[in-house]
């Protein structure tokens, strides 16, 4: 039993990390953003099989796409199993991410970087773990992303002659922050692997997965805006982008309360099977 | 990453539930709170764990230990928590006295108080906390003044659970009321049966006493008795706080998916339970899920570094909420019922307040993080 990540896991998120730092760093302009796909397939990140890597190495990317607030669609890529350079579109819950014309009509999306459609077929196919515990990827980084922010804003604002991090009042928000991050990763990672080793925990896995690191995400970007003060609260300042994309993967397919009650159905049986 | 276990894990496992079935009748399965320190088989348990190579599973062989990985003790604390077993009586030598003498002690103090610790000869017990030295220990004011060959010890500790059948006692003294704070301290292990020592159970919230206030009263303690360096003890405590929390994650973790466990077994029989309790008590098993794979995934750094991280205090400040949310929903499930002494979660529910100011408070703990994780500035 050996639940970190390998010395390859580990290097491919470091290069990761640096690559996403150097192309969509934070102060970019958000309205002009290039996602360089074809750089991806450079990469060999849109083939994962290809180059020996499966779904936890593709969780991680999305990791660090959420941190880096990553524009393209390779939540979609991922979660439809898509392999190859054709951008993949995604359909769940009655709505569209990505896609064209003919599979319904856009609607404004929550988050601006994740258009959305109306899906005009309903022929969507059901939730699976693998976009569950995708979103769930995703979502821990944005959470991590956003607590990154808050703890440097709290290292470096001075008010009453100190760094605003000094009072308990901010800091522990911050430390509450922390472990639901920790709690998180720890969930999403296990989904990850259970998903990729088909698993048969990897349903109950994925819904619990998602249910908490995309509450954690949404938390985690309240909290931030809140030790931020009024800069957390402008349009400058980019953390109003990260609140959107985690309110977007809370809201994309069942929200965390209904994903719990999967969970119970799971480990209670069905409530309605169990009265008949 | 693997979530399997090795063919050793597993053969490690196959073999401790083997063990279980042999050696834990069912009625002895559950005993918990006071009734551990009443229930003689409680201490014979604790020698056929010891026997078994159980006791002190990851401490080096020269030291009576097994020499096992971390990960045999994971593996421990969920079989031992999945069979009800009840805990070795001398938890506070293993968790916290043990691996503080294994780092600080000299080799004759390793020889002299090891063996007997691991067979549950001799049971310790912990004088940190003070009546005016809670959270604050650098504050301590037990004082230890050296006379030749001893330290005279004059002072009162609180809130020791096992003080009232200890043997010995880790505790930390003010040895020096001049020196600057943090190097004011000494670290003594002190014999329970010396004269001056007296021990008053603390009844608590349940009605039961677990918890006892310590009196010293002139007690001689030999300098030989001193762990470490005089005006050290502030180091040596913080190894003994740093191996308490852990080694206390997977022990905690263990002991809230044994109450989880309960919890799920009343909500299937009632499948009329309201919807929104349903969920909750998903929340509180997904909850348990991510403790269990944060401890597992502390456990790769502990067996790099063999010193655990500051992270554990998150584990702790996670389990302590949840498992007060845990005896509260479980309430709440029974019904009308639920304002009855139901004889288990009553119990559970009332214990459970303490979760949050013992071992480090949720606000300290919140502090650690702050400060030793995220490195925000210091708040005092």
């Amino acid at each position: 039993m050996d639940f970190t990540l390998t010395p390859e896991q580990e290097e491919l998120k470091t290069e990761a990390r640096r690559w996403l730092a150097d192309r969509f760093p934070l102060d970019r302009d958000f309205d002009r953003d290039d996602d360089r796909w074809d750089e991806l397939a450079e990469l060999g990140w849109l083939d994962v099989a290809e180059v020996g890597l499966g779904f936890v190495e593709e969780a991680l990317l999305l990791e660090e796409m959420g941190y880096a607030l990553y524009p393209g669609p390779y939540l979609a890529h991922v979660a439809t199993g898509a392999s190859g350079s054709e951008r993949s579109s995604l359909e769940v819950g009655g709505f569209v991410y990505g896609g064209d014309e003919g599979d319904g009509e856009e609607v404004v999306s929550i988050d601006p970087a994740r258009p959305l459609r109306r899906a005009a077929s309903g022929n969507g196919l059901a939730e699976t773990p693998r976009f569950r515990a995708a979103c769930a990827a995703e979502a821990l980084g944005v959470a991590q992303r956003a607590l990154d922010l808050g703890v440097e804003h709290a290292k470096t604002r001075i008010q009453f002659g100190k760094p605003v991090g000094a009072y308990q009042a901010v800091a522990h928000p911050l430390a509450q922050t922390y472990t639901d991050v920790e709690l998180s990763r720890s969930l999403a990672y296990w989904a990850a692997w259970c998903v990729a080793e088909e698993d048969e925990r990897a349903p109950v896995a994925a819904a619990a997965a998602k249910a908490v690191a995309t509450e954690a995400a949404v938390a985690a970007c309240e909290r931030s805006i809140q030790a931020h003060g009024g800069i957390g609260f402008t349009w400058e300042h980019p953390l109003h982008r990260f609140y959107k994309r985690a309110l977007w993967l809370e809201g994309f397919g069942l929200r965390p309360a209904a994903l719990q009650l999967e969970v119970a159905d799971a480990l209670l049986g069905n409530a309605l099977l169990a009265e008949a | 990453m693997d979530l399997r276990d090795t063919p050793e894990e597993a053969q490690f496992r196959s073999e401790l539930r083997a063990w279980l079935s042999d050696n834990l009748p069912p009625e002895k399965r559950g005993v918990r709170g006071a009734r551990r320190f009443e229930d003689p088989f409680v201490r014979e348990w604790s020698r056929r764990l010891n026997e078994a190579g159980y006791a002190g599973l990851t401490w080096p062989e020269e030291y009576g230990g097994a020499g096992a990985p971390y990960s045999f003790q994971a593996i421990l604390y969920e079989e031992l928590a999945a069979a009800q077993a009840p805990p070795h009586i001398g938890v506070i030598g293993l968790s916290m006295a043990g691996p503080t003498i294994i780092a600080h002690g000299t080799e004759e103090q390793k020889a002299r108080y090891l063996p007997p610790l691991l067979a549950a000869d001799e049971i310790w017990c912990q004088g940190f906390s003070e009546p005016d030295a809670g959270s604050d220990l650098a504050a301590a004011r037990t004082r230890a003044e050296r006379r030749g060959d001893v330290y005279a010890v004059s002072g009162q500790k609180v809130w020791s659970s096992f003080a009232h059948i200890a043997d010995w006692c880790i505790l930390v003294t003010q040895s020096d009321p001049e020196a600057a704070r943090y190097h004011n301290l000494t670290y003594l292990l002190v014999d329970m049966h010396a004269p001056g020592v007296e021990v008053r159970p603390l009844r608590q919230i349940t009605g039961e006493a677990e918890f006892n206030e310590i009196f010293f009263s002139d007690v001689e303690v030999p300098v030989e008795n001193r762990l470490g360096d005089e005006g050290d003890g502030w180091q040596v405590a913080m190894t003994t706080l740093l191996h308490e929390r852990a080694t206390l994650g997977f022990a905690l973790t263990a002991q809230l998916d044994s109450s989880v466990g309960r919890l799920l077994d009343d909500a299937r029989e009632r499948p009329d339970a309201p919807v929104a309790v349903r969920e909750r008590v998903a929340r509180e098993w997904v909850e348990l899920q991510g403790l269990r794979y944060t401890n597992y995934r502390a456990l790769g750094a502990y067996e790099r570094t063999g010193i655990p991280g500051p992270e554990g205090s998150g584990v702790k400040l996670r389990w302590s909420e949840a498992n007060q949310r845990v005896t509260k929903l479980a309430r709440e499930l029974l019904g009308p019922e639920g304002i009855t002494d139901d004889g288990w979660w009553h119990h559970e529910q009332l214990r459970s307040r303490g979760n949050t100011i013992e071992a480090g408070t949720s606000e300290v703990l919140r502090n650690i993080i702050a400060e030793r994780v995220l490195g925000l500035p210091r708040s005092r």
